[in-house]
């Protein structure tokens, strides 16, 4: 199917039936029960999880494939929202012209970087990369958006306002980021019981391109090009003795990966029409690794997995308040009660970061494979026990 | 929503209604029944309490979040009441909002405008939050104010300085307390004028990004009109944490005052180097050397320690004030958290006893009512005296406090002295001051969402 073979078609399938039901399957508590506040199904973090997912997927191909550990992924991401914000700012509120704009600024742009930085390996192209992003950065936070010429409006964040030209709009179309003139906000509220549902058109439309760009990865994950990468991540130096020019190959990898962290961030500004500096700040750069690495390098759903849990601890855990412990242990006598605040509180609310970095430890030590490896796990813990268990059943008991 | 009549004009009225309901997307999780989005159902209203927990704003913003919680309490009945005993306008009664009771959520700003604004929609679009409040750095408050205007709620603004927030960017739906670069400016000169003399030659290090250029900008047009000379403006990288290589030149300029355009750390950092490369001890031009810190705050001030020792700065509200408001706020601040709030914190705190009054007096939560009931509202007894929320440009107008890091410190938190209340008329400009966008700034229509 999809000139997929059966297990990636099957890994396929599931991430299709995921994406088009996780307004369901993140919203498993009813909204006014106590569990809500794990609810994860609104619009907002749902479109962060499927395009991070996607800036994750990219990355994954260079760093899973080649090995090449960019430190400065996030400035591709961020050129591709700025490009998406002045399409919106000259020209017109579609997406379209401003995704395919973005992932066009991106893809020069990291020809660019990823033409020097791919000179060097190992650490110094690491060191490399994220000089460039840092450079970035300052250049968008402050030395262009100076008065005089004004491309990225600095701390503030580049925005559409009433006085931009927009040439193309006129009356009638939604004055936001909209397909054709279906907004990308617009949401529709299913309720069920308790339970509430949204289906929201940004995120679907956002989904689509998740999985376009997870179809991809598999392509070249499974290519012949996909085999060179993973050659030359397990022995460079062998490569380039039998006689072969590496690096068009990791610039090829570079630059679709660029590509794809700027279809997130087109996307991303498209949800919101709005691009900050701090898109392209070292940290954003760190945690496209760390998702990467939490959900398992080198595979296929880890990095999607990875970007899920990072969005979901970042928006979720990071609401959790004192008042809302307070609730959940109200049952407890007093004592008890604070002493279980007490405990908690350091990992929840402001400590969100704490708590994810100690998942992070844990995966590394026991899981160096990452949550795939964990799922692998548990998989075969099943079936080695309904392996064990056949047996048993075939075996004869001897009669006492 | 409507009783339905079976007469043929009644079908015709509701199926015409029902089709526009239908075409019209429904932004957010607004329900097609409600007249605004998030309208509160239940006995409860939700406001969002966005500010920054984690990066370099934490400390302000934890301090925010503690006095958003007394506001809570206070509307809730519980506690001393605070400043809703000494609050001029006497629509809220302690029993929540407009008889709901109030609960809140809290999210953390990160002082990034994408995180800021990601857990701004999660308050919306999942809590049901009818308003937002709070946040550190202008930034992050230009970028959640556009949200909250583009969503249709009230978004009262916490601790932003810049002109921009209610200048250029300003919006229906956003509401700032706090004062800003221009009012700095305007309350500083005089007194500089006065305590250092007229023919001063100033020297600016500033901080290159947005806010650092408005206040730059500010101070340089006030203290001109004073007759000082500006000797050079220096733009400071932000990440800096080393400025010794801007501090030499200052001297060799031949400028006799240090006007530094940083926050936060940064602040914190280049008056140290400042003070260590000993120049408050020189003479220049005949006169003794000294430094200016436009911005203050009571955690900067802890910061720097001994090296703010009789440096002038000027401040939203300081927990020393002596009128009723301030008194009432410190005492329940203190007994609940046994320290003396920020001037953050009181703005914080203000903000929601603002929003939930002027519910009150509007008499429901939408957002355009609650937007006309603070639009042109005077009102005193929140510690910052008399003040007017201009209807033109959704910003505060009362007295700015010139202020002096204490010589003789009597106790830990003692670490800044009032010099100088500046009247309200002082730092009152026109609603169309180039500084704040001139005459094509504008608020736009108030959207209330759905």
């Amino acid at each position: 199917m999809f000139g997929l073979n059966k297990k990636d078609g099957t890994l396929f399938l599931i991430v299709i039936a995921m994406t088009l039901l996780a307004p369901f399957i993140f919203n498993p508590f009813p909204t006014d029960s106590a569990m809500a506040q794990f609810n994860a199904g609104y619009p907002d973090l749902l479109q962060r999880f499927v395009i991070f997912g996607i800036f994750a997927i990219g990355f994954n191909i260079l760093f899973g494939l080649t090995g090449y550990l960019s430190f400065g992924h996030a400035a591709f991401l961020g050129v591709g929202s700025y490009a998406a914000v002045w399409i919106f700012k000259l020209f017109t509120y579609n997406v379209v012209p401003a995704i395919i704009f973005a992932v066009i600024v991106a893809a020069i742009f990291s020809v660019l970087i990823g033409f020097i930085s791919l000179r060097r390996s190992g650490i110094y192209f690491s060191i490399l990369t994220l000089a460039f992003a840092q450079m970035s950065f300052a250049l968008a936070y402050s030395v262009l958006s100076n008065p005089r010429f004004n491309l990225t409006n600095g701390e503030t964040g580049l925005q559409v306002y009433d006085a931009d030209p927009q040439m193309f709009h006129h009356e009638g179309l939604p004055g936001m980021p909209h397909l054709f003139g279906l907004p990308m906000r617009a949401t529709h509220e299913m309720t069920l019981g308790g339970w509430a549902f949204n289906f929201n058109v940004g995120y679907y439309f956002s989904g689509l391109f998740m999985l376009l760009a997870f179809y991809l990865a598999i392509r070249i994950f499974r290519s012949p090009f996909g085999m060179m990468l993973r050659a030359i991540k397990s022995n460079n130096t062998r490569m380039t003795y039998t006689g072969l020019n590496a690096k068009p190959y990791t610039l090829a990898a570079f630059v679709v990966s660029g590509m794809y962290a700027g279809l997130a961030g087109g996307l991303l500004a498209a949800m919101d029409p709005l691009a900050g500096a701090e898109r392209m700040f070292w940290t954003a750069s760190g945690e496209v690794v760390l998702m990467t690495i939490l959900g398992g390098a080198g595979t296929l759903i880890g990095p999607v997995l990875g970007a899920g849990l990072i969005k979901y601890m970042e928006n979720i855990v990071s609401k959790i308040n004192d008042n809302v412990l307070h609730q959940w242990f109200s049952f407890m006598p007093d004592g008890l009660e604070d002493v279980m605040v007490t405990l908690i509180h350091p990992f929840v609310g402001k400590g969100w970061n704490l708590t994810l970095g100690m998942i992070f430890v844990l995966v590394v030590i026991f899981l160096p494979g990452g949550l795939v490896e964990g799922g692998q796990r548990i998989a075969r813990l099943f079936r080695g026990k309904k392996a064990r268990e056949a047996e048993k059943s075939t075996q004869s008991n001897p009669a006492e | 929503m409507t009783k339905s009549n079976f007469t043929r004009r009644g079908v015709l009225k509701t199926g015409a209604g029902a089709s526009a309901g239908l075409a019209m997307p429904m932004f957010f999780t607004a329900s097609s029944a409600a007249a605004y989005t998030n309208e509160p159902k239940g006995g409860t209203v939700t406001l969002g309490f966005n500010v920054p927990q984690t990066g370099p704003y934490a400390d302000e913003g934890n301090d925010e979040l503690l006095a958003q919680q007394l506001a809570v309490e206070h509307l809730n009945g519980e506690g001393d009441g605070g400043c809703l005993n000494t609050f001029t306008s006497k629509a809220l009664k302690g029993n929540g909002i407009l008889g709901k009771k109030v609960t809140f959520v809290s999210g953390d700003t990160q002082t990034k405008s994408d995180a800021a604004r990601a857990s701004a929609k999660s308050m919306i679009e999942k809590d049901g939050a009818i308003m937002v409040n709070g946040g550190s750095s202008s930034g992050v408050a230009v970028a959640v104010q556009g949200l909250c205007q583009d969503a249709g709620i009230i978004f009262m603004v916490g601790l932003s300085h810049s002109n921009d927030t209610t200048g250029k960017d300003r919006k229906a739906n956003g509401f700032r307390h706090f004062f800003n670069a221009y009012q700095s400016g305007a309350a500083l000169a005089p007194v500089l004028a006065k305590e250092m003399g007229a023919d001063r030659r100033a020297y600016h290090l500033t901080a290159d990004y947005t806010w650092g250029w408005t206040q730059e900008e500010s101070i340089v047009a006030s203290t001109e009109a004073m007759g000082w000379e500006t000797v050079n403006t220096v733009k400071t990288p932000l990440a800096s944490t080393d400025f010794s290589s801007y501090i030499a030149p200052v001297i060799n300029a031949g400028a006799d005052v240090l006007v530094l355009n940083h926050y936060g750390g940064n602040m914190v950092n280049s008056l140290t180097n400042a003070v260590q490369f000993g120049l408050l001890d020189k003479v220049v031009n005949g006169k003794d050397f000294q430094i200016v810190v436009p911005l203050y705050s009571e955690l900067m001030a802890a910061g720097a320690g001994e090296n703010i020792k009789g440096v002038l700065g000027s401040m939203n509200w300081n927990w020393q004030l002596q009128d009723e408001g301030t008194k009432a706020f410190v005492k329940s601040f203190g007994e609940k958290y046994g320290k003396p709030p920020s001037n953050s914190a009181q703005t914080c705190y203000a903000q929601v006893l603002l929003y939930a009054d002027a519910c009150e007096r509007a008499g429901t939560f939408n957002p355009c009512g609650v937007a006309e009931a603070l639009e042109g509202f005077e009102f005193d007894g929140l510690g910052n005296g008399k003040t007017l929320y201009r209807a033109e440009d959704h910003q505060c107008f009362k007295d700015v406090l010139v202020v002096r890091g204490t010589q003789n410190p009597t106790n830990q938190y003692d670490t800044l002295e009032i010099v100088e209340v500046t009247p309200v008329e002082q730092v009152t400009y026109a609603p169309n001051h180039p500084m704040f966008g001139g005459d094509e700034a504008s608020l736009g229509t108030c959207n209330p969402g759905a």
